[in-house]
């Protein structure tokens, strides 16, 4: 037996990998391929799921129905494509604004001192593995109509003799929009950095031997070099602000619905899985697309795997 | 050309953004310290207001634990308590068993050649590619399905009915870390040549004396570092465990997301803060391990 | 049950699939029969199948086809740790968590050795190597050709019949290089093991070996005494593989056992050399070798030698040997003369342009099978 199984090596690598693998299959390839069954399934009355083949919840998330108040067979109502566009800018938005936050501080870590660039980059860790739930509590208190920001600004208006009238932060897009840049810098700091650590410094060199000046280098060395780390960072950030329910529930609260939240609710709150089955799929194309088509045009940086 | 030189706007630019990066971490750590309840304004430091009692010589009851008021107050709260140590159990096992599996894959991916290999190390990705909402919902309509199924074939009901709970949550949560510890062992695999395992099976030993003497303890820094990502995953973990879990299996992500939506006390502050400093120690422990060289 | 060979490789064939899926003979039907205590060496250029040959003998690879005998038993699919050879790899494969007497002990554990036969033997080894009293260091504080000793000691502590080396000095200076060839070459002959050696080097496998195997494309193209290879070479291949020589086209006017006679259009003349490749017949293409150093150089025709009439183009002085260009009709040669005089007078030798003859004896010169 044990000679036998000594001499084949290929069975001894699947019988390695099997565990990983029916964890992979089970808990990840089955469940979407469920998502994908159930979407073309329709809700029976008590909220369970009736198998069969209808169009009906991509229709609705179309924006027709046929199941029209008004009146009149079949009616349109864009409520589900504003979510999904809203999410999609958002998530757009959101990327870009972290690109430009997390480029100039990558930078520094990379070329600060040796000794030094662990703290640095440990500063930078110490967010990211701050809980999720509490970092968006931390932008709570920051954005309360009594909280600190408003209580900063009531008292330099104090200090002016200005009329103040606390601003209304939280539960706005812009809350949003902080929230999620907030949650996700740190994920595009590290990629950057790394791609940014990579370029060797005889390279620098060569570009100030040539006659670059340092804004020239930067242009047309340093950017370059770094783009695979903006798109790993950009896949690591844009993902997961498609799909992520938490900072609009709480920062947005009921002014700023996006897929997860529409996807949430359909599986806890609606008890319409089928829908929300429907939903998730059509968030998980649009995320295939758009890093299909960006990791095409950019290539899959491996530095997604350091952060 | 100094390669440490650095213009002042990237240096404006960097303080800036790690202000952006600390402020609302500051602000929760002194909000729990606060004295006010409804945890709106700040109302100064408990134990300033308490000291300044005693001081006056008066026998006003202050808080027991002084500026760690709201700490005394989450240690007797049995709900923080029993997430604490729900979160902590669905951690240790899930992370043990990823971190024994995954260093399996990650063996065989590196080191061997077998038909499900690309298929294999292109299901690692899945979690990375795909909003991790997806995979929280596919997993819950995966167990209501599996489970409805099971209930219905042998009649369970009641207590005996199988349900979301610890067991879901944890097997879920293997599901993300699997390809984590994978990825970062077999970065480490790749880093080693096939030759090491070569000699010590030259030398005469087989198949696992050579894993146990030799190469597990040249992997042993990327093994750790994946066991504490996937550890640090899983007690960080919010949807995946809000889809998957169930009756007595609440997480402290999940209580203090439930608390978010109710009344907030300074309780969650000081949660927070604890959270924060054991962060900071297992952040301080993965950089160490990584940073020692092979 | 001894066996007349150490090792013996009957029609072996191993194929790899390359990345882009395409099928590849690393080794191609390799035949070979290494004798005990030899120092037998594979030559060859980088894929030329040397070290996979090698890592079927030790067990790392399995033969696609064919099979490796060791001491005549079949090895079949037996894995590494219970063939009786052990391997000194290329950049040595030292634990690096282990100290130097841990890495050396390794072996003998796995043997069940007791402690103190460990420690004997381990101190013995050590010693061999010339490594005494670093036992506790780790490789990393060891220099190259330190770590090349201990890697040395580790596997020479098994006792093993046949010793496999791939490349052990590849990564070492040259002058170190030298040094421990000699070293090898009498540890190899004062322990009577056999030793097995992979390397590229030409002048490497000259210098030590009892036999050469000479690679390429997965194919044992010649095997042989350094001299044999050397002057013998039985191809186009194996010739221009070691060594220098030059090479001239021709086609076969007469041949016999011992002489064979071909027109070489470059010269407009017949060369006489010896046909050693085997099974060459008059009207067959074939190729003239002649090494630089066995071409001489006179100022007037020689009887009975094939002799050229050729012109200086160029001479280079390289210290021990002056390296002379000569033009001879439509070809080029290469002539090497000894220095035997100092030429610190330029008129003492030849000048460009200058008129000679060259003097290609037949017994220097090989008549060649095209490849």
């Amino acid at each position: 037996m044990l000679q036998r199984l000594r001499e084949n090596r290929s069975l001894q690598g699947t019988l390695l990998v099997l565990p990983t693998l029916l964890w992979m299959v089970v808990l990840l390839i089955i469940p979407l391929l469920l998502i994908l069954l159930i979407s073309f399934g329709k809700r029976s009355p008590d909220g369970n799921v009736i198998f069969t083949f209808s169009l009906d919840n991509y229709l609705r998330l179309s924006g027709y129905s046929t199941d029209c108040p008004a009146g009149g067979r079949v009616c349109f109502d864009p409520l589900y494509l504003q979510i999904l566009w809203r999410s999609l800018t958002l998530a757009f938005n959101t990327t870009l604004l972290v690109i430009l936050l997390a480029y100039p501080l990558a930078y520094f870590i990379a070329r600060a001192h040796p000794r030094r660039r662990n703290t640095f980059l440990f500063l930078v860790l110490i967010p990211l593995w701050t809980n999720f739930v509490i970092r968006v509590y931390a932008w709570m208190i920051l954005l309360r109509q009594e909280g600190v920001i408003n209580l900063v600004l009531g008292w330099l208006a104090g200090l002016l003799h200005l009329p103040f009238q606390p601003l209304e932060m939280l539960y706005t897009p812009g809350a949003v929009l902080v929230g999620m840049v907030y949650e996700f810098l740190p994920f595009m700091i590290l990629p950057i950095f790394t791609s940014l650590e990579k370029i060797d410094n005889s390279l620098y060199e060569a570009s100030a031997d040539l006659g670059a000046n340092s804004s020239r280098t930067f242009w047309r060395l340093t950017l370059p070099l770094s783009m695979p780390g903006v798109v790993a960072g950009t896949i690591l950030v844009f993902i997961p602000v498609m799909g992520t329910f938490i900072v609009s529930d709480i920062l947005g609260g009921r002014q700023v619905i996006l897929v997860g939240n529409l996807i949430q609710r359909q599986f806890l709150d609606a008890r319409d899985p089928t829908f929300g089955s429907a939903a998730s799929l059509i968030l998980m194309v649009m995320t295939l697309v758009v890093t299909y088509f960006y990791t095409r045009k950019f290539g899959f940086g491996e530095e997604i795997v350091v952060a | 050309m100094n390669p440490h030189r650095r213009a002042p706007h990237v240096l404006i630019a960097t303080a800036l953004v790690y202000a952006f990066l600390y402020a609302p971490i500051v602000v929760l750590v002194l909000f729990s310290f606060n004295a006010s309840r409804p945890n709106v304004k700040f109302e100064g430091v408990v134990s300033h207001f308490s000291d300044r009692v005693v001081m006056d010589g008066s026998l006003v009851k202050a808080s027991p634990c002084g500026s760690f008021h709201w700490y005394c107050d989450l240690a007797k709260n049995r709900e923080v308590v029993e997430a604490a140590k729900n979160t902590l159990t669905i951690a240790l096992i899930s992370t043990l068993t990823s971190v024994v599996i995954g260093t399996m894959a990650a063996l065989a991916l590196q080191r061997y050649d077998f038909k499900v290999k690309p298929f294999s190390q292109l299901s690692l990705y899945i979690p990375i590619v795909i909003p991790e909402i997806v995979m929280g919902i596919g997993i819950l309509t995966l167990f209501s399905q599996f489970f409805g199924v099971l209930n219905n074939a042998f009649g369970l009901s009641g207590d005996s009915r199988l349900t979301l709970g610890l067991g879901t949550v944890i097997v879920s949560h293997i599901a993300f870390s699997v390809p984590f510890v994978t990825l970062v062992v077999q970065a480490r695999l790749q880093g080693f040549e096939k030759s090491y395992e070569e000699a010590a099976m030259d030398l005469g030993a087989d198949e696992l004396t050579t894993f146990r003497r030799v190469t597990l303890p040249m992997i042993l820094p990327g093994v750790l570092s994946g066991g504490l990502l996937a550890f640090t995953l899983s007690l960080d973990d919010f949807v995946i465990t809000f889809f998957t879990n169930g009756p007595g299996s609440t997480t402290l992500p999940i209580y203090v997301y439930g608390l978010l939506r109710r009344i907030i006390t300074p309780q969650v502050n000081a949660l927070s803060t604890v959270w924060i400093a054991l962060v900071f120690v297992a952040v301080l422990l993965l950089q160490r391990l990584q940073n020692r060289e092979p | 049950m001894t066996s007349q060979y150490a090792v013996e490789l009957r029609d072996v064939v191993k194929k790899f699939i390359t990345p882009e899926g395409n099928e590849l003979s690393a080794v191609d039907h390799v035949n070979m029969r290494i004798q005990n205590g030899e120092f037998f060496s594979m030559l060859g250029s980088s894929g030329c199948g040397k070290t996979t040959s090698l890592r079927m003998i030790a067990g790392f690879e399995w033969p696609t086809e064919g099979e490796v005998y060791i001491e005549g038993k079949p090895m079949g699919r037996t894995p590494p740790f219970q063939r009786p050879v052990n391997t000194v790899f290329q950049h040595y494969a030292l634990f690096q968590h282990l100290t130097v007497f841990q890495n050396v002990a390794f072996g003998l554990e796995m043997e069940g050795a007791t402690n103190s036969e460990i420690a004997t033997r381990v101190g013995r080894a050590l010693e061999m190597v010339q490594l005494r009293g670093m036992d506790r260091r780790h490789p990393k504080q060891l220099s190259g050709g330190q770590q090349q000793r201990v890697a040395l000691a580790r596997a020479l502590v098994k006792v093993p019949n046949v010793l496999l080396l791939d490349e052990p000095l590849g990564a070492l200076d040259l002058k170190l290089r030298k040094e421990m060839q000699l070293e090898l070459k009498s540890l190899q002959q004062q322990l009577g093991i056999t030793f097995i050696y992979v390397t590229h080097d030409q002048e490497e496998a000259l210098t030590m070996s009892d036999r050469i195997a000479v690679m390429s494309h997965g194919k044992v193209k010649q095997v042989g005494t350094p001299v044999e290879i050397y002057e013998r070479p039985s191809s186009h291949f194996v010739a221009d593989f070691i060594g220098e020589s030059n090479f001239l086209d021709g086609k076969v006017t007469a041949s016999s056992k011992k002489e064979a006679t071909a027109f070489v259009p470059a010269l407009k003349t017949a060369v006489t050399g010896i046909p050693v490749s085997a099974g060459i017949v008059k009207g067959e293409d074939v190729i003239v070798s002649i090494r630089p150093e066995k071409i001489g150089i006179s100022d007037k025709r020689v009887r009975n030698t094939n002799s050229i009439r050729g012109k200086i183009a160029n001479t280079i002085y390289i210290g021990s040997d002056t390296h002379v260009i000569v033009d001879a009709l439509d070809t080029r040669l290469k002539v090497w003369e000894q220095n035997h005089v100092s030429h610190l007078d330029p008129k003492s030798f030849y000048t460009v342009g200058e008129d000679v003859w060259l003097v290609l004896k037949p017994e220097n010169t090989l008549v060649l099978k095209k490849d």
